[in-house]
């Protein structure tokens, strides 16, 4: 890819995106080109990040360890159910990512959390989520108890119109009600702590010879 | 009527089936024949009695024969006999709990007995019977006096009171009259409440006792139990469960033994089952749900205040092995979950839901990954946790342990949620001991160090809810926290920040918000104070004053206003500008800001620059303003005590007058609460010191509930009150008023108080009493013992209260009758032996006492045989002029007497009057000359001296007249 190009595709980018400015695109841009490796060898097929090469990078970047989360989120990323990761569904997955506004954030979560992709999180979505959120006790007697109550109690929390599964409009009520309730079902957004890591070293490395 | 046959015709003489038949027919239609007979308070004493004649006739039915009506009358003849000891055995225990007997009382003293003796540990320092001889029936008390059913009398002495003399009576247990030191007799009449038992008596009285007691209760009911003989009908499980708890109460007894620093781990883990114990009692009596609530926030209060409800010496009896078998689940819990509480869960089954729902969370948090933490905190924040049952449930599951290690974790999230709870069931006093007993305060002083802004600020805000007590200031300080704290006020505004704010980010005003709560909390211990001030709060609070949010001043203003008591707090206050900005916020619209402004004012206001600073910021007007809403009552307090200390200014006095302040502030003299009759008071005594404020008090007719205010026992307002009516009584007109009320009779009283400032006071005010009065020197001589109080009063050892002795005496003295009495009294030698005093003010009116006192009788001589002179012409030497003015005119009195004339002139009075000569004062040299005058004369009477020196002087001193 020349550097015409580059220039172009980062300025159409940075017009669509209101988290990054032109600077931070183009980084992430230098990112994505450096995960995916040789643009040049791509010509013909779609250039982007498979699956498992994403899930690595939200393993080991953001610290994620949950399979069907990182599923999700990748499913999140990729907009047109290609199975690849593009260039721009890289930046705008980013966008909301690390700087999306809670209304992004919750859409978004909410899509992660929508495991059939239905419009809503069932009962049984639910749990399947939080299966493996509680220790087992090998004394109980029935092992899923405790998640079975903990289902129950977010439902009672959030299923605002009690229709036993939640809709965007019950999960949005009960976030905005209780920002803990965002990541209800499972980390599906870096913690703070790892974006600010990532945004320092994205964001500074190319600094350093672009300005200079 | 049946059992009339059943009597004449004994049964041997009856044909057997009639027998059995007619004996069949008598149980099933009157089944307790005796007490329908004698009524039913006999039923069971002769139940026994009964029950074994009733056997007696089945045996000798059994020597007869027909074995199957045989076997069947003997069943339901020991049905009926199991039927009628049940009842028996129940009733003998209420009866024995309702009334008290010689014997129960008996036991009780036994018990405390046991559990007495010196060291702290025990409840008592000793308990003894006042009668060694114990009668045929168990009492103790003579026999008149078993007549009104009083059984015993014992001497108490607990640990921290001093020893009580009981009665113990059928009726329960009072505090008597006490035994009369010279006979040993007992003076029984009833001096205090009756209550249950002397458990009970003792607990209210003794705060020592009630406290090593709730240690030792556990103990106390389980030997009380163990006296009354186990009753064999119990149920056999719950033989099982207390037999298990008392093992696992042995057990955790034994550790309290042994582990040295077993004695905290103990109250702690004991705590819980102490408060659980209410509820259980209560699920006892009611089972709706509010009761146990009202019963359990009853129980809270017996905590720290004992017992007085009646009943509950009994529930706590009755329930002991309930109580017991809660220990052995906290006790087990806290070892290590060993056994699954199932029991318990049956027992306990009637606690409030609430308390197995929370539970039930806890129990998630402890196993969950951070989505269920998540889950379960927001699920627990859901239940009212303002409400008490909440907050010691979460408590009591070990909740708090839970969620002060979520703290610690570095998941914001389960932080977040955690401090939520945290802050909100920190309104409780008991949780808030709790916490910093869990180590929670330097945890939460960590998050301070977050990124995270609302983490931050709910750190703060919960700091701020547990420090309130002193153990948790000192935890703040040790751990850095003041300097933490501080740096949260550290607040500029940064745009870029604001645009790209993240999840848990608040506004900067909110940390500095939360930050100055926080310190408020801590700010109440002086070392804390200290600390902020160190830290370097003082510029920080001054730059938040400058905001307009009421929510961020409220608790900046209050910090301030905590800390101004400190010194070097004021003069920062005065250096960074925080006045004006106190009295802008004067002005706002909330009620509580305007509270802590003035407060602050008046914490500020003992500096004279800062009280001209208030005028000159143009505070007194919104001041004066506030006095005229007299509904907020600790607002109206700290209003006038801001205008008090501002009175002490005369341009602000001046200015309240024009802001009509005299006026609202007579008007506040009647229904006020004391703090605010204090503060008010004050501020009139010091408006009253002009003449024009004199009027207007009188106009408004303040005189009289000054006069009336004079009756009050508070000591500050005693002080300020005979401040102000001698301040009024400088006027004429309101002398009358005064006099008429008979105001000085009242002030004249007070000089007996206690108080040394009082009496002070008291008497200063009396000095223009005397000096107005008409007929003063009448009036004085109607207090009868009054002259003798007031020269007594010279024998006190406060220089103020001499100070206003002496002048009190001046103006009594202008009496020649009065100041004869005086004499009487002994006046000359008490003001003599203090003439050796340096203190300046007690000097000029001692020696305007000395100088009156003078013109009686042969009181000069004696002043100078009691050796009064010599000491009086050192004060010649004082830089004070008023000192030189007064004592010249003593000296002039003292000289007319020979031989004090030597005296001065041994002691070089000439010199140091004609030093006086050059002053510039024309009194003091109106009274230095007759003084110098008299002083020649007599030099040339007697022929000693340097006449040549006098003569200059005398010509010296004619110039400069």
């Amino acid at each position: 890819m020349n550097r015409k190009k580059l220039q172009k595709l980062t300025d159409s980018l940075t017009k669509n995106c209101k988290h990054f400015n032109k600077f931070e695109v183009k980084c992430l841009l230098n990112l994505f080109y450096n995960l995916v490796g040789d643009v040049t060898e791509w010509q013909s097929v779609v250039v982007g990040l498979d699956r498992n090469a994403f899930r690595n990078i939200l393993h080991v970047t953001f610290g994620m360890t949950d399979d069907m989360i990182m599923d999700r989120v990748f499913r999140g990323f990729d907009k047109d159910n290609d199975g690849c990761i593009t260039v721009s569904e890289w930046v705008h997955g980013l966008s909301v990512f690390l700087r999306g506004t809670l209304e992004e954030k919750m859409k978004y979560c909410f899509d992660v959390f929508d495991l059939n992709g239905d419009g809503f999180v069932s009962k049984e979505e639910i749990f399947h989520m939080l299966k493996n959120s509680l220790l087992k006790q090998p004394s109980e007697e029935d092992p899923d108890e405790g998640v079975k109550d903990l289902v129950e109690i977010t439902l009672k929390k959030m299923d605002h119109d009690h229709d036993g599964k939640l809709s965007f409009a019950d999960y949005e009520q009960a976030v905005r009600e209780e920002t803990l309730l965002l990541e209800a079902f499972g980390p599906c957004l870096p913690d703070p702590k790892s974006q600010k890591e990532f945004e320092a070293q994205v964001f500074k490395d190319p600094n350093e010879f672009n300005e200079v | 009527m049946l059992t009339k046959w059943f009597v004449p015709r004994p049964p041997s003489l009856t044909p057997h089936k009639t027998f059995l038949l007619i004996a069949r027919f008598l149980w099933e239609t009157n089944r307790n024949p005796i007490a329908k007979i004698l009524g039913l308070d006999y039923n069971m004493i002769n139940e026994i009695n009964e029950d074994s004649s009733v056997l007696t006739i089945l045996d000798k039915i059994t020597k007869d024969d027909d074995p199957e009506s045989e076997i069947k009358m003997k069943i339901a003849l020991l049905l009926k006999q199991l039927d009628l000891h049940l009842l028996n055995r129940s009733l003998k225990n209420i009866s024995l709990e309702i009334r008290l007997n010689p014997g129960t009382v008996k036991n009780d003293i036994e018990l405390l007995k046991r559990f007495s003796g010196k060291g702290e540990q025990t409840a008592l320092e000793s308990i003894e019977y006042t009668s060694d001889y114990e009668f045929s029936n168990g009492c103790r008390a003579p026999p008149w006096r078993q007549i009104q059913g009083e059984i015993c009398y014992v001497l108490v002495k607990p640990h921290d009171a001093e020893t009580l003399c009981i009665t113990c009576s059928k009726e329960g247990v009072f505090l008597n009259g006490g035994k009369t030191d010279d006979e040993g007799e007992i003076n029984y009449e009833r001096k205090g409440e009756i209550y249950k038992d002397l458990v009970t008596l003792l607990r209210e009285k003794s705060a020592i006792f009630s406290e090593n007691m709730s240690q030792q209760e556990v103990r106390f009911n389980e030997e009380q139990q163990k006296e009354k003989d186990q009753p064999n009908e119990a149920p056999e499980e719950e033989a099982a469960t207390l037999h298990k708890a008392s093992t696992a109460f042995r057990r955790s007894a034994l550790e309290k033994k042994q582990v040295s620093l077993g004695r905290s781990q103990m109250t702690k883990r004991l705590e819980p089952s102490l408060n659980w114990k209410t509820t259980v009692d209560a699920r006892e009596n009611k089972s709706s749900l509010r009761d146990t609530q009202e019963e359990k926030h009853g129980g809270r209060l017996e905590k720290s205040r004992p017992s007085t409800s009646p009943g509950r010496a009994q529930l706590i009896r009755k329930s002991a092995e309930k109580i017991e078998e809660i220990i052995s689940e906290s006790s087990s819990e806290s070892e290590e979950d060993e056994e699954p509480p199932d029991h318990l869960q049956e027992s306990n089954a009637d606690l409030p839901s609430e308390y197995w729902q929370i539970q039930k969370l806890v129990k998630y948090l402890k196993g969950g990954n951070q989505t269920a933490t998540a889950i379960a905190l927001c699920s627990m924040k859901d239940f009212n946790l303002a409400q008490e049952t909440c907050q010691l449930a979460i408590r009591d599951v070990g909740g708090l342990e839970v969620l002060i290690n979520l703290l610690e974790t570095d998941e914001v999230k389960c932080q977040i949620g955690s401090l939520k709870i945290l802050k909100e069931i920190s309104h409780n006093p008991q949780i808030r001991r709790h916490i910093v007993d869990l180590g929670g305060l330097p945890a939460m002083l960590n998050i301070l160090d977050s990124p995270h802004k609302s983490l931050k600020c709910l750190a703060a805000e919960t700091i701020a809810n547990v420090a309130k007590f002193k153990r948790a200031w000192r935890a703040v300080r040790r751990h850095g926290g003041i300097t933490k704290l501080v740096a949260l006020l550290d607040w500029r505004q940064h745009s870029t920040e604001a645009a790209r704010r993240s999840l848990y980010e608040a506004r900067d005003g909110e940390v500095a918000r939360c930050g100055a709560l926080a310190l408020w909390s801590c700010s109440k211990s002086y070392a804390n104070k200290e600390a902020i001030r160190r830290a370097g709060g003082i510029p920080l609070l001054a730059r938040l004053l400058k905001t307009s949010q009421e929510s961020t001043l409220i608790p900046v203003v209050g910090t301030l206003q905590e800390c101004a008591s400190q010194e070097n707090y004021r003069a920062a206050i005065k250096a960074e500008g925080i006045i004006e900005n106190l009295v802008k916020n004067l002005s706002s619209g909330n009620e509580h800001l305007q509270e802590c402004c003035a407060m602050a004012i008046c914490q500020c206001a003992e500096d004279e620059e800062t009280r001209d600073l208030v005028r000159l910021r143009g505070g007194l007007k919104p001041l004066a303003s506030l006095l005229s809403n007299t509904d907020n009552k600790q607002r109206l307090a700290a209003v006038t005590g801001a205008i008090w200390k501002c009175s002490i200014s005369k341009e602000n006095v001046t200015k309240l007058r024009e802001y009509k302040a005299i006026e609202a502030l007579v008007g506040l003299l009647t229904d006020q609460p004391e703090e605010v009759l204090v503060n008010a008071v004050g501020a009139l005594g010091e408006c009253c010191r002009e003449p024009e404020g004199r009027v207007t008090v009188r106009k408004r007719g303040g005189v009289q509930p000054l006069v009336d205010l004079l009756v009050s026992t508070n000591r500050a307002l005693l002080v300020n009150v005979t401040k102000a009516v001698g301040a009024c009584a400088v006027e004429p007109e309101s002398m009358m008023i005064i006099d008429h009320l008979d105001g000085v009779r009242l002030l004249w009283s007070l000089l007996k108080n206690p108080h040394p400032d009082v009496k002070a006071s008291a008497a200063w005010a009396l000095c223009p009493c005397i000096q107005n009065a008409k007929d003063a020197g009448e009036m004085v001589r109607s207090f009868v013992g009054g002259l003798e109080l007031v020269v007594n009063l010279l024998k006190s050892d406060n220089k103020e209260v001499l100070a206003s002795v002496c002048a009190a005496i001046t103006n009594i003295a202008k009496d020649q009758e009065n100041l004869a009495v005086l004499t009487d009294h002994g006046v000359v030698p008490l003001l003599s032996k203090l003439a050796n005093t340096t203190d300046d003010k007690l000097r000029r009116h001692l020696a305007e006492a000395i100088s009156r006192c003078c013109t009686w009788g042969r009181n000069r001589v004696a002043f100078g045989k009691h050796r009064a002179v010599a000491p009086l012409v050192q004060y010649l030497k004082s830089n004070d002029t008023s000192v030189h003015r007064a004592t010249a005119q003593a000296l002039y009195q003292l000289s007319e007497d020979a031989d004090n004339c030597i005296t001065m002139h041994e002691n070089g009075a000439v010199k140091g009057s004609s030093a006086l000569s050059g002053v510039k004062s024309p009194c003091l040299c109106f009274s230095s000359f007759p003084l110098t005058h008299g002083l020649r004369e007599q030099s040339d009477e007697t022929g000693r001296g340097e006449r040549g020196d006098t003569k200059i002087r005398r010509r010296r001193d004619r110039k400069s007249l």
